[in-house]
């Protein structure tokens, strides 16, 4: 394997060839804030919240950290003046856009940010449009139910036509992903509701406890070759 | 009910890669000046793409609607130079003239009114497109005629 070296922060590391800035600062134990970033998706650029400084004084500049890959001898700033600037902004308007949003709060707050100079189109605003669950959806789960509608300011994740989606297995794994806990997803009395569709659950042929919608055992059947039959037993059981 | 020889015309035309989707979209919208829902859902299929990603640039593009369209098509331009020159006047004069606000159709379906950012043509603004024709250097006597040349 190929190794490229660099300088982060002024500490000169190799890391393999095709690796992103953002995987070799972590390699280095540098943390880099992020919210649309995940280790097992392709990454995107969506929230800016990962930027870094890069270049030779005076000419630097700032990009995306999770989707920039590495050069042999970049100088990269984790932490400068610049940096945190930008993240700070990128914060606020993160803030104004979602005010309610737990994670939100938490991570203008350690940057010392209580409070966004920027209007707030809607104070109750969770959905960060970052992404991350139309890109679980589309590349773990493989089904693409759900994805961004609409061009900003207007833009939102939704199924299409805003209609209860044929191609969703219910798995929930959009709710599960998603950093800020807006997608609604509610499980009682054998039912799971998601994305404005009701499943049914299916029991356990032994325990009787809850497993998952058909439509989502059907699913791992068709990625196993397994019978769906052999789904009907839940993992505890097995 | 779904007329599918219309949409079949179109989608022979192509090979049917994912590429094609945005061409096979603008031929529908050309043809019915809208996207259907029902024919969204076929091109899907045909492409072998997620609907999902049909629905994203569907909604994405300005040049593309889910609601039924007029069958002339508007744009009055308010870019920096039309603006200066009295666009925001002549929509308000096409809209009265009309009886409709910017982003919306006539009861008769025959007219829709948009207002764009540029028609790139700033050197003959105020400038106001019909359908696929350029009217240059309007004025709100204009409107009447122009607006009369498409009039059943």
């Amino acid at each position: 394997m190929e190794e490229v070296g660099l300088l982060i922060n002024g500490i000169y590391l190799k890391v393999p060839q095709g690796y992103t800035l953002l995987q070799a600062a972590q390699q280095l134990g540098v943390d880099i804030p992020t919210l649309c970033y995940h280790p097992e998706l392709p990454s995107e650029g969506n929230c800016r919240l990962c930027v870094v400084e890069i270049g030779e004084h005076p000419r630097t500049r700032l990009v995306n950290s999770c989707t920039y890959p590495v050069e042999p001898g970049l100088n990269v700033q984790t932490h400068s003046e610049k940096v945190l600037q930008a993240r700070r902004i990128t914060l606020e308007l993160l803030l104004a856009r979602a005010p309610k949003a737990k994670l939100i709060q938490e991570l203008a707050a350690e940057m010392g940010i209580h409070e966004s100079r920027f209007k707030s189109e809607d104070p109750y605003e969770l959905c960060i449009l970052c992404g991350l669950c139309v890109r679980t959806c589309r590349e773990i789960v493989g089904v693409s139910a759900i994805s961004m509608a609409n061009r900003t300011p207007g833009k939102l994740v939704t199924t299409p036509f805003l209609e209860p989606s044929d191609a969703c297995i219910g798995c929930g794994s959009c709710a599960f992903v998603c950093p800020t806990e807006v997608i609604p997803y509610i499980e009682k009395d054998g039912k799971r509701i998601i994305w404005g569709r009701e499943f049914e659950l299916v029991r356990c042929n032994i325990c009787g406890n809850y497993i998952a919608p058909m439509a989502q055992l059907e699913h791992w059947a068709k990625l196993t070759g397994e019978p769906v039959e052999h789904y009907f037993v839940c993992r505890d059981c097995r | 009910m779904m007329d599918v020889e219309r949409l079949e015309t179109i989608l022979t035309q192509y090979e049917g890669y994912p590429q094609d989707l945005i061409p096979i979209l603008q031929d529908i919208q050309d043809q019915y000046h809208y996207l259907p829902k029902d024919e969204l859902k076929v091109v899907a299929q045909r492409l072998n793409v997620p609907l999902t990603k049909v629905y994203s640039v569907a909604t994405f593009y300005k040049m593309f609607s889910l609601v039924p369209k007029g069958r002339h098509e508007l744009r009055v331009c308010l870019g920096t130079t039309c603006h200066l020159k009295g666009g925001q006047r002549l929509l308000e004069s096409v809209s009265s003239h009309l009886g409709i606000e910017p982003g919306y159709t006539t009861a008769d379906m025959q007219f829709s009114l948009e207002t764009v950012g540029c028609l790139g043509s700033c050197a003959q603004a105020p400038v106001m497109m019909v359908d696929d024709k350029y009217y240059a250097r309007m004025t709100i006597d204009k409107v009447t005629k122009v607006l009369k040349l498409y009039k059943e």
